[in-house]
C-alpha cells in the first residue's frame, strides 16, 4: 500500500534525508520518500502490518527530529 | 513583493537573534575598549568577561545545546547542533584555559560570534527556503478546495471527493472547476493557464467539456461530472508532479551519498588534525582551535538544500509552462539529450488530413464512394478525412478485412474493392496511375480494375520550424519517422531542415528503428521521442525520454511519457530543453561552489590562516547563496525567449 503524509516543522532538509535513510532501514518498508520542499512523505509498505510499520515509523522520526509531526 | 511573512517560530527567533546582537556588540565593544579581564586586576579576572558572553551564548544557544543533548540521548551523535555545540563550548573552553593560564584571553567572543552567525544564517536560510519553496508551489497549486454540489433545489458545499459521476455541480466566476465534466448551463471564459500555460482564455459553452483546474472567469456554469475526482485531469496532474521529486536525479543521489559521509568525514579529520599535529608540536591550544573550526562546517546543508531545490524550481517552472516533468531524473537526461525523434503525423504536423485531389476528376464521385465504403470502419485520421468528404450515407453491407500497412479490402457477394497504397493495388495486380502529388496517396480498385486515387495531405505545424531550428542550433539531431511514402517525407524534412527522416514505417517498425537507434547511440547520448501519445506508446516507453504532446484530457499520453506537454505546441520541448539546461547549470554551480568554499575554509583553517569567525560566514553565506542561485531557475522563460528571437505567430 502506497499512502502520502503531510509533515509539519520539517525545516531541516538534512533531517528530511536523515529519516529518509532510517525509516528505509524499517523492517516492511519497501519504499520511502521524505520531500522537504513539498513537505510530504510518500510511503510504500506491507499491507497487512501497516499501522505497527507507520508506529515504527513515527518513532524513527521522533529520534531524528522531535519538532517535526507526521499527520495521519 | 508581498510584505514579509514569519512564523511565530521566526519571530521569535528573529527577537532573539536581534537581542543577543545587540547585548554581543556592546559587550564586545565595552570589552575592546576597556579590558574587561583586567577591571578586578585579580587571577580570576577572567571570570567577568566569561559571564558576559556565556549569558549571551546561552540567549542565543539554548537551543542549539538543548537540541544537541537531546539528539545525543538519541544516539544521533553527528547532530548538527551538537558539533556546533562543540565547536563553540570548546572555543569558550580555549578561553577559560588561557585566562587560567594568565595569557591574553581569546575565544569568549568568538564563541558567541559564531553561535550568534550561526542562528542568523539558519534563520535566513530557513526564510529563503520556505519562501522559494511557496512561490514556486503557489504556482502549482491547483488544487481545488471544494465543490458546490446541487442537492434538489439548494447547493451545498462539499468536498470535490464526494462528488459522483453525474451529479450536476455550479461554478461560480472566479473559482476553480472541481472535478472533470461538460456544461449543461451558461457559457463562460475559462482560463486554462495552471494547467496548459497557455494564457489566451477558452470560450466554452453549453455541451462543451471543461478540465478540472481551469478557472471560471466570466459567469456562473453549470457542470455534469464526467469523472470522480481521483480520475480527474487535476487529480493526475497533482499525483504527477507529487511524485515528481521521488524520481531523482544523478546529482541528488550524488548528495544523498555525498551527505552520508560528509559529516562523519569531517569530523574524524578535525579529530586527527587536533591529536596528531597536538602530540607532535604540543601545541594543543592552536591545533585544538583548528579542529574546532573543521567542526563549524561539518553540515552539509547548503548541498542538501540547494540542490533539490534547484530541481524542484526547475520542475516548477516546467509545469509554468504546460510542461509536465515526471522527474528530476528527466529533467537532468533532457539537458544532455542530443536526438530528437519525432513522430509526422500529429506532431510536426497538424494532423488534419484533407482529400485535396481526386483523378480522375470525372469519375470523382464514383471513386470517393468506394473509398467511403472500405473506409468507413477505421479510425485513422486518413479515413475519416475521407468520410467526410464523402458526406453521404455510406453502404454499410460490406465485409472489411485490414490489411496492415496496406489498406483495406472491402468485399460483398464476389465484388471487391481495394482501397490504400501502391503495395495493395502492386499485390493484387491492379495497373493503376501513381499520383504525382505530396501527400499520402490512396489507390481504389474495383476488382482488378483501377478506379482512381484520392491524395490526402496534412499541413505542417506553424511553431515547427522554428523549432526544429532552434533545437539543431543546440546541436540536437533531428530525426522524423513516417509512414508515410518518401515523397512526402522528404518535403516535411526539407521544409522543416530536420537532420534525417526514415519514411514508409509500419507502427512496428517504428519501435524497431528506435531500438536500433538506441542500441547504436553512444554512452552520454539521449535520446528522446516526440509523439501525440495516442498509438505511440511503446516508443514513448523504449525512449529515454518520452515526450508525448497536447496531454490535457488523455490519460494514455501521460501514463506513457515522462515529459507531458499539456498544450498541442512544440516550442514546448524547446522551453522545456532550456529549462532542463538551466537547472543542471544552477546544479553545477551550486555543487561546485559550496564544496569548493568548504574545502578552501577546512584549508585555510588547518593551515591557521583564518578562524571559526570566517568559517561560520563562509559556510552560512554559501548555503545563502546557494538558495539565492537555485531560485534563478524559476524565471520566466517566455519573457527570455522573447528577448532572443523574434515572436512566433500563433496558430491557436
Amino acid at each position: 500500500m502506497k499512502k502520502i503524509f503531510k509533515l509539519e516543522d520539517l525545516d531541516c532538509a538534512n533531517c528530511a534525508a536523515k529519516m529518509e535513510r532510517n525509516i528505509a532501514k524499517i523492517d516492511g518498508v519497501s519504499q520511502i520518500n521524505v520531500n522537504f520542499l513539498t513537505q510530504k512523505m510518500t510511503i510504500e509498505a506491507d499491507d497487512a502490518r501497516f499501522e505497527e510499520i507507520m508506529d515504527e515509523v513515527v518513532k524513527v522520526c521522533k529520534k531524528v527530529e522531535p519538532d517535526t509531526r507526521i499527520i495521519r | 513583493m508581498k510584505k514579509i511573512n514569519l512564523s511565530r517560530k521566526q519571530k521569535k527567533n528573529l527577537t532573539r537573534i536581534l537581542i543577543a546582537l545587540v547585548a554581543f556588540l556592546t559587550v564586545l565593544i565595552v570589552d575592546k575598549t576597556v579590558d574587561l579581564a583586567g577591571v578586578s586586576g585579580s587571577k580570576l579576572g577572567w571570570l567577568l568577561p566569561f559571564c558576559l558572553y556565556f549569558a549571551i551564548y546561552i540567549v542565543i544557544g539554548y537551543d542549539v545545546l538543548f537540541k544537541a543533548a537531546r539528539n545525543i540521548a538519541h544516539g544521533q551523535i553527528l547532530d548538527e547542533n551538537f558539533l556546533m555545540g562543540v565547536a563553540t563550548l570548546g572555543a569558550f573552553a580555549l578561553g577559560i584555559y588561557t585566562g587560567v593560564a594568565g595569557k591574553d584571553i581569546e575565544g569568549f567572543d568568538e564563541a558567541c560570534a559564531v553561535l550568534l552567525f550561526y542562528q542568523v544564517g539558519e534563520f535566513f536560510q530557513g526564510y529563503a527556503t520556505g519562501k522559494s519553496r511557496k512561490s514556486i508551489s503557489a504556482l502549482m497549486d491547483i488544487r481545488p478546495d471544494y465543490a458546490n454540489l446541487i442537492r434538489g433545489e439548494t447547493t451545498e458545499q462539499v468536498d470535490p471527493e464526494e462528488v459522483a459521476i453525474g451529479d450536476i455541480i455550479v461554478v461560480n466566476p472566479g473559482e476553480k472547476i472541481p472535478l472533470d465534466g461538460v456544461i449543461v448551463k451558461g457559457t463562460s471564459t475559462l482560463d486554462t493557464k495552471a494547467l496548459t500555460g497557455e494564457s489566451i482564455p477558452r470560450e466554452v459553452n453549453v455541451g462543451e467539456e471543461v478540465i478540472s483546474g481551469s478557472v471560471n472567469m466570466t459567469s456562473q456554469i453549470y457542470v455534469k461530472v464526467s469523472k470522480v475526482f481521483y480520475d480527474s485531469t487535476v487529480s493526475k496532474i497533482l499525483e504527477l508532479v507529487e511524485n515528481a521529486s521521488s524520481r531523482k536525479s544523478k546529482a541528488e543521489n550524488f548528495i544523498t551519498k555525498f551527505a552520508k559521509y560528509y559529516t562523519p568525514i569531517v569530523v574524524c579529520s578535525a579529530l586527527i588534525l587536533a591529536i596528531i599535529p597536538g602530540i607532535v608540536t604540543k601545541d594543543w591550544y592552536s591545533w585544538i582551535y583548528r579542529a574546532l573550526s573543521f567542526l563549524v562546517v561539518s553540515c552539509p546543508c547548503a548541498l542538501v538544500v540547494s540542490i533539490p531545490l534547484s530541481f524542484f524550481a526547475g520542475i516548477g517552472a516546467a509545469s509554468r509552462h504546460g510542461i509536465l516533468v515526471k522527474g528530476s531524473n528527466y529533467l537532468e537526461l533532457l539537458s544532455k539529450a542530443n536526438a530528437f525523434v519525432f513522430d509526422k503525423t500529429g506532431t510536426l504536423t497538424k494532423g488534419n488530413f484533407a482529400v485535396t485531389a481526386i483523378s480522375p476528376q470525372e469519375n470523382a464521385e464514383e471513386v470517393l464512394r468506394l473509398a467511403a465504403i472500405a473506409e468507413q470502419g477505421s479510425s485513422h485520421p486518413i479515413a475519416k478525412s475521407i468520410i467526410a468528404c464523402y458526406g453521404k450515407e455510406v453502404q454499410k453491407d460490406y465485409a472489411l478485412t485490414n490489411v496492415a500497412g496496406q489498406g483495406i479490402i472491402a468485399t460483398k457477394d464476389g465484388d471487391i474493392i481495394y482501397c490504400g497504397n501502391e503495395k495493395l493495388m502492386n499485390d493484387h495486380n491492379v495497373a493503376y496511375t501513381p499520383h504525382k502529388g505530396i501527400g499520402t496517396v490512396v489507390y481504389v480498385a474495383r476488382g482488378d480494375k483501377y478506379v482512381g486515387s484520392l491524395l490526402i495531405s496534412d499541413e505542417i505545424k506553424t511553431e515547427a520550424k522554428s523549432v526544429i531550428s532552434a533545437l539543431n542550433d543546440m546541436n540536437c539531431n533531428t530525426v522524423m519517422l513516417t509512414g508515410d511514402n518518401e515523397v512526402i517525407a522528404q518535403s516535411v524534412a526539407q521544409a522543416l531542415n530536420l537532420t534525417s527522416y526514415k519514411a514508409s514505417l509500419l507502427p512496428q517498425n517504428k519501435v524497431e528503428n528506435v531500438e536500433k537507434m538506441l542500441a547504436d547511440k553512444k554512452k552520454d547520448d539521449v535520446l528522446c521521442f516526440v509523439g501525440d501519445g495516442i498509438n505511440d506508446a511503446p516508443v514513448l516507453m523504449r525512449s529515454d525520454i518520452g515526450i508525448a504532446m497536447g496531454g490535457v484530457g488523455s490519460d494514455a499520453a501521460i501514463e506513457a511519457s515522462d515529459i507531458v506537454l499539456m498544450q498541442d505546441d512544440l516550442r514546448g520541448i524547446a522551453t522545456a530543453k532550456r529549462i532542463a539546461k538551466k537547472t543542471m547549470a544552477v546544479v553545477m554551480q551550486n555543487i561546485v561552489i559550496s564544496l569548493a568554499v568548504k574545502l578552501l575554509i577546512m584549508l585555510l583553517s588547518a593551515l591557521g590562516i583564518t578562524g571559526m569567525w570566517l568559517a561560520v560566514i563562509g559556510d552560512v553565506g554559501v548555503a545563502i547563496v546557494a538558495i539565492l542561485n537555485a531560485m534563478r531557475v524559476n524565471k520566466n522563460y517566455d519573457a527570455a525567449m522573447a528577448k532572443k528571437s523574434k515572436p512566433i505567430e500563433t496558430n491557436s
